[in-house]
């Protein structure tokens, strides 16, 4: 169960010829696959292509009726493996995932794939995730498709041109035997656009007549001495045929300007904003006419030589604009000229930074910067940009720089995962700071306040063997985190397995919220829901036991702190050998309140009785000591002015948006902490005897406070 | 080449500054859906991924006339200098759009709602972190062109709506878009999801203001209760107040009255009077702080105070009232109790408290028994018996074993003061807010004494220096600062390392 029905955007799947498309941008590339006749897609969920994933996992009537297979691969690796199908057959086939995180799980596929090369189209649409809102490291996917030569496509970014990159790539595809790579950024992904559709084309060749007239060529397998005759062939063959087709379907574009004296070559994704830059000095305007002529690389590799030889051939001055490090672009173009005797200056990340994302403020300094140094006389006449530099360098705006807080992502309102660190809190306090090895998922977000816990993340289900080096015998166990997304993407072996096999003697906890939930809450194969297109429930502990885990224990609430902190206590110091299991499972509040949150209101409507928990602080008890925030960091546990004109610090104070997970009631007791938390549950719908009942009590409890008030002298002020 | 002609035409463009879960996604596509229906073209942009948890994020919006079958080329983030429209969904996030550039006043029209959504840094400090917004505020009003803030967060919650459809009102008051208020409102009926309370939230937002500051508003005191005598000692009490201390301090003299009144009796509050008039026959300057620091010395947090706060008619309502139970609904609250040895044992008459925390075998055997989590339902007879119980222990209070030990810490500390401050005013008052430190229960509580105790310990390093106060109180900062007290390692290692100035 997903976080979200996209049930809306299925529709617009089946639009037909002619019909406008209004959407994202990755959900046109879903649309455009469909009308491209791909035959099989797969893929791994992540931010920015979730959605892709998501949208035809809801899709499988669509899908049936086109005959397309969809999988959600286990991984990355599994997801490129898929496109072998493509290799001997020609059927169109298309993966998915976050790059370069999924890119580097899937190059060993990959690089297999280029090898051989592919007869059906292949296409691998790949979420650049760089620049603001990423959340990996900041590396280029152009570095991979160089090295293991695959097509890169950069398609400016607007829902015609990605739909057209995405038809234009199988055709490439097919056309040069090789696979290529449709590269999206963050904003690309997510951009809200139209573009007018085609009908869906069912694959040229079914999958079935595949399985039922098998096809094989040794010559397309990665064993000598083939292998060594696809290196020539890719560059022999596959690599000018690449080169012709683009050039003859046009897919890199040229806008002309009557400023000819100077140009600018850029990647297709940054159009936009080298547009938005230029009309700012007074050289282009909105409606994308421009007085710099520009080439526009909607295909960044391979480069057509003649092409950009011919581009910057007699000009002042040509500016290279390329996101990220290193230049691969500036320096083949350096290259290229160099070879084709053509002096044009070149300018790239001499006026540019080599590193971090091209905002339009960056963009516009660089394009100014390169005016003046290529062009002076031009310079004189631009326009000044819109500038925010007078109010940056205000004193009442660099104030704030001591003012405003960052605001990192936290674990959401009643996450299950707070509580495990809020015990692993509680025993560092007791057995002091230990080694702890972070993994990949929301769980990561304990390294920051208030928890701060986690030393190092070296990727997906890679926490535990991320201590292996540290798997020696000291005072203190390191400890190592998992969720149960990257323990089935690749922690079961690489994790678990590898601890089993080296008899580690450290401690593991599996955060099990049945779900990958930091990609938006897809099903695993430990998913508690029924899946009527998945097999699901298969319990992580039953897989750790058959890899030859034998201390595990499974907490089925991770709310109940104190015992998950006994539980930890336990695993540091139990004389026990061989790793450490601790498996702790409780569901992702977010899927959680988006599934019972509607069927508590229905069933309050039918008169049903209901109970809804949600906690309080007696403002009155608390202190303004805030230990149990430092024990929580939950976003609807905050902290507010005292009433109390005597209290100076502010006190706890829970609003609204509790939903009552008990983590605060637990953290309270567990850590001892005070008696200012309670819990309210509230009755709807109550039942005519406990109704009575409960008025009967109020009745005496109301008598003996009434008694009490008597004896009680007070003073108002 | 021809010269080409560039046309003027320039889209409109708005940023909005959100928390992951506000709803800025909603708003977003609200905008575009409404300019779509008015022919125009719009796009949007954003980059989630995991700001979605509750981190900050950014959506920009881009609203264009079309032209003929011209496409628009709109930018994918905003331009700094070049932003029509910020909408900002709390007061910080309203500061980070200035910080950014997005915020001009040749420009920018700024809606900002100017709630705190408080981050953990600020809520997680042992004392007070919250940060001044105040910045914020003046910023806003020099950056923006036009600026409409107003705490749009309470008006939605108000509606029982998000803050999204607030913003959404306070946009269409600022006629910043080309679309009248029955395009906004068609928009979110449109969308079909919680019309009714959306719409609500609409209209406060458009019609928000930033509300007066409350005039202050002072009621004289009245006794309620108690005998005749006790009647007119604390009126002889109040009296007192009147004449025997300086003016700025009666308000706070009088509310620690009140406190004394209520947790103990009218003796206990006339034995607070004697300690303040001690102080400030010694140091005038002094009464203010001396009248709140003993008040809180004296009405310290006990088990029979948090048993006869929670067992209060007035606490019952507001439980019922802050867990939103409506007449026809029952509420049963849980209390989380965690009794510890200590605070058995400080419950006992002092004698036997002491008794049994000297004998092992008592210990173990009370601690045995009694020394558990208990979750007692406040609103159930058995559980509110219990409190009740506890609670009625108040008669007996003083002579309780935790009693005995609060009167000597009391005692030492009001030596300590009273030994200061005739000779140095300002460092004996930095030793009355000293006492700020201890609080809460059980280890927090234990946790502050402690620092209590290092800070006031560098006490005789400071003798003499004239700047001792100054000293004192940025160690008490530092033992503010974080919850192990490491801060004051770094301030304590300073002043060893501060010449004798004598």
């Amino acid at each position: 169960m997903a976080e979200r029905s996209f049930a809306r955007e299925v529709q617009d799947l089946r639009l037909g010829d002619g019909q406008e498309f209004r959407g994202e941008g990755i959900l046109a590339v879903t649309k455009a696959l469909l009308q491209s006749g791909v035959g099989y897609v797969g893929g791994y969920q992540g931010a920015p292509i979730s959605h892709l994933m998501d949208v035809l996992a809801d899709a499988q009537e669509v899908l049936a009726d086109l005959g397309v297979h969809f999988e959600n691969g286990a991984s990355e690796a599994a997801a490129a493996s898929m496109l072998a199908a493509s290799v001997m057959y020609p059927i169109r086939g298309a993966v998915t995932w976050k790059s370069t995180a999924g890119t580097n799980v899937a190059s060993d596929a990959l690089s297999n794939l280029a090898s051989g090369g592919v007869t059906g189209g292949a296409l691998i649409v790949i979420g650049e995730d760089y620049g603001e809102g990423s959340s990996i490291m900041q590396e280029r996917t152009h570095a991979v498709a160089m090295k293991s030569q695959i097509w890169l496509l950069d398609p400016r970014p607007n829902l015609p041109s990605i739909v057209q990159a995405v038809e234009e790539g199988f055709a490439l595809s097919e056309a040069s035997n090789t696979p290529v790579m449709l590269e999206l950024r963050i904003r690309a992904c997510h951009v809200h656009g139209s573009f007018i559709a085609k009908a869906n084309r069912k694959p040229a060749m079914p999958l079935a007549a595949a399985l039922e007239h098998p096809v094989r060529d040794t010559g397309r397998i990665v064993l000598p001495p083939a292998s060594f005759m696809h290196e020539k062939e890719k560059t022999e063959k596959r690599l000018p045929a690449a080169r012709r087709f683009i050039a003859e379907r046009g897919l890199n574009e040229t806008f002309t300007g009557d400023l000819d004296e100077i140009g600018i070559v850029l990647q297709g994704g940054l159009y936009n904003g080298v547009i938005r830059a230029l009309q700012g000095v007074g050289l282009a305007d909105v409606w994308g006419n421009t007085r710099i002529s520009l080439h526009v690389l909607n295909v960044t590799y391979p480069l057509v030589p003649a092409a950009l030889v011919a581009f910057c051939a007699g000009k002042k001055g040509v500016l290279v604009v390329e996101e990220g490090q290193p230049e691969f672009i500036e320096q083949a173009l350096a290259t290229e000229l160099r070879r084709a005797d053509v002096a044009t200056p070149l300018h790239g990340k001499n006026v540019l930074p080599m590193a971090g994302e091209y905002t339009a403020s960056v963009l516009a300094a660089g394009i100014r910067r390169f005016v003046e140094t290529a062009a002076p006389a031009l310079a004189a006449t631009l326009k000044a940009a819109p500038s925010p530099a007078a109010v940056l360098d205000d004193p009442r705006v660099t104030a704030l720089a001591s003012t405003v807080p960052p605001r990192p992502p936290s674990f959401c309102t009643g996450c299950p995962e707070r509580p495990i660190f809020a015990a692993m809190t509680l025993v560092q306090k007791e057995l002091g700071q230990h080694h702890i090895g972070a993994d990949i998922g929301c769980h990561l977000f304990a390294i920051n306040p208030p928890f701060e816990i986690g030393t190092t993340t070296m990727g997906y289900g890679l926490g535990p063997s991320s201590t292996a080096a540290l798997q020696v015998k000291a005072g203190k166990r390191p400890i190592a985190m998992m969720g149960d997304g990257g323990f089935w993407h690749n922690g079961l072996l690489n994790g678990i397995g590898n601890a089993v096999f080296n008899k580690h003697d450290g401690v593991v906890v599996v955060v099990d919220n049945f779900y990958s939930a930091a990609t938006g809450g897809q099903d695993l194969l430990s998913s508690r829901a029924d899946n009527r297109t998945r097999s699901t429930r298969h319990p992580i502990e039953t897989a750790i036991r058959g890899v030859g885990g034998k201390w595990v224990r499974t907490l089925e609430r991770t709310y109940d702190v104190a015992k998950l902190r006994d539980t930890l206590r336990e695993a540091l110091t139990t004389p026990a050998e061989g790793p450490k299991f601790i498996v702790a499972s409780s569901e992702c509040m977010l899927n959680r309140q988006r599934r019972e949150r509607p069927a508590f209101a229905a069933a309050v409507k039918r008169g049903e009785r209901q109970v809804r928990p949600r906690f309080g602080v007696d403002e009155d008890v608390c202190t303004g000591d805030h230990a149990c925030i430092r024990l929580s960091g939950c976003p609807s546990l905050s902290v507010k002015p005292s009433a109390d004109p005597l209290q100076e610090d502010p006190v706890a104070a829970i609003d609204q948006s509790c939903v009552g997970c008990g983590n605060c009631g637990e953290v309270a007791e567990a850590a001892v902490l005070c008696p200012s938390f309670y819990r309210a549950d509230v009755v709807h719908n109550p039942a005519p005897l406990e109704a009575w009942w409960a008025r009967l009590r109020a009745r005496l409890i109301v008598w003996l406070q009434a008694r009490r008030e008597r004896g009680r002298m007070a003073l108002t002020v | 080449m021809e010269g080409v002609n560039l046309s003027d035409d320039r889209p409109l463009t708005l940023a909005i500054l959100a928390m992951g879960g506000q709803g800025g996604g909603v708003l977003a596509d609200w905008i575009v859906a409404m300019a779509e229906r008015e022919g125009w073209v719009a796009q949007t942009t954003s980059v989630p991924g995991v700001a979605q948890r509750t981190g900050a994020t950014i959506y920009y919006v881009e609203l264009i006339r079309p032209r003929g079958n011209a496409a628009p080329v709109l930018s994918l983030m905003p331009v700094p200098g070049d932003v029509d429209v910020v909408i900002a969904a709390e007061l910080m996030e309203a500061g980070r759009a200035i910080q950014r550039g997005l915020v001009t006043p040749e420009r920018t029209l700024m809606v900002a709602s100017t709630h705190r959504s408080l981050t953990v840094p600020e809520k997680a400090r042992p004392g007070d972190g919250i940060i001044d917004g105040r910045p914020v505020l003046e910023a806003m009003h020099f950056a923006a062109r036009e600026l409409i803030a107003a705490d749009m967060q309470a008006l939605a919650t108000a509606s029982g709506s998000m803050i999204s459809a607030s913003l959404f009102g306070a946009l269409a008051a600022s006629r910043a878009l080309p679309f009248t208020r029955e395009a906004f409102e068609g928009t979110i009926r449109a969308g079909g999801v919680g019309v009714t309370s959306s719409l609500a939230a609409f209209d406060a937002g458009f019609n928000a203001q930033a509300p007066s500051p409350e005039p202050a508003t002072r009621t004289n005191g009245a006794i309620l209760g108690g005998t005749a005598n006790e009647r007119t000692l604390l009126t002889s009490l109040l009296d007192r107040i009147d004449t025997e201390f300086p003016a700025d301090a009666r308000a706070m003299l009088r509310h620690g009255l009140a406190r004394l009144v209520d947790y103990q009796d009218v003796d206990y509050a006339a034995e607070y009077l004697g300690h303040v008039a001690a102080l400030v026959a010694l140091a005038p300057s002094l009464a203010g702080e001396a009248a709140r620091q003993i008040a809180l010395a004296m009405a310290y947090d006990d088990v029979i105070r948090v048993a006869d706060l929670k067992t209060r008619a007035a606490r019952f309502a507001r439980v019922r009232r802050e867990a939103e139970a409506r007449e026809n609904q029952l509420l049963d609250a849980t209390e989380f109790m965690h009794p510890r040895l200590a605070e058995i044992c400080a419950t006992l008459p002092a004698r036997w408290g002491k008794r049994v925390e000297q004998s092992a075998l008592l210990s173990a055997l009370l601690k045995n028994l009694a020394e558990k989590p208990r979750r007692i339902r406040s609103t159930r007879l058995a559980g509110f018996l219990q409190l009740y119980a506890v609670a009625g222990l108040r008669r007996w209070r003083r002579r309780l074993l935790r009693h005995e030990r609060e009167a000597d810490f009391l005692r030492n500390w009001l030596e300590l003061v009273a030994s200061e401050a005739p000779r140095d005013p300002p460092l004996a008052l930095e030793l009355l807010r000293c006492r700020r430190l201890v609080k809460g229960y059980s280890d927090t509580h234990q946790r502050g004494e402690d620092k209590f105790a290092r800070v006031t310990g560098a006490l005789p390093l400071l003798a003499g220096r004239e700047d001792a106060a100054d000293w004192l109180r940025r160690l008490r900062d530092a033992a503010l600062a974080d919850e192990a007290g490491k801060a004051i390692d770094g301030v304590l290692a300073t002043i060893a390392t501060l010449g004798n100035v004598n």
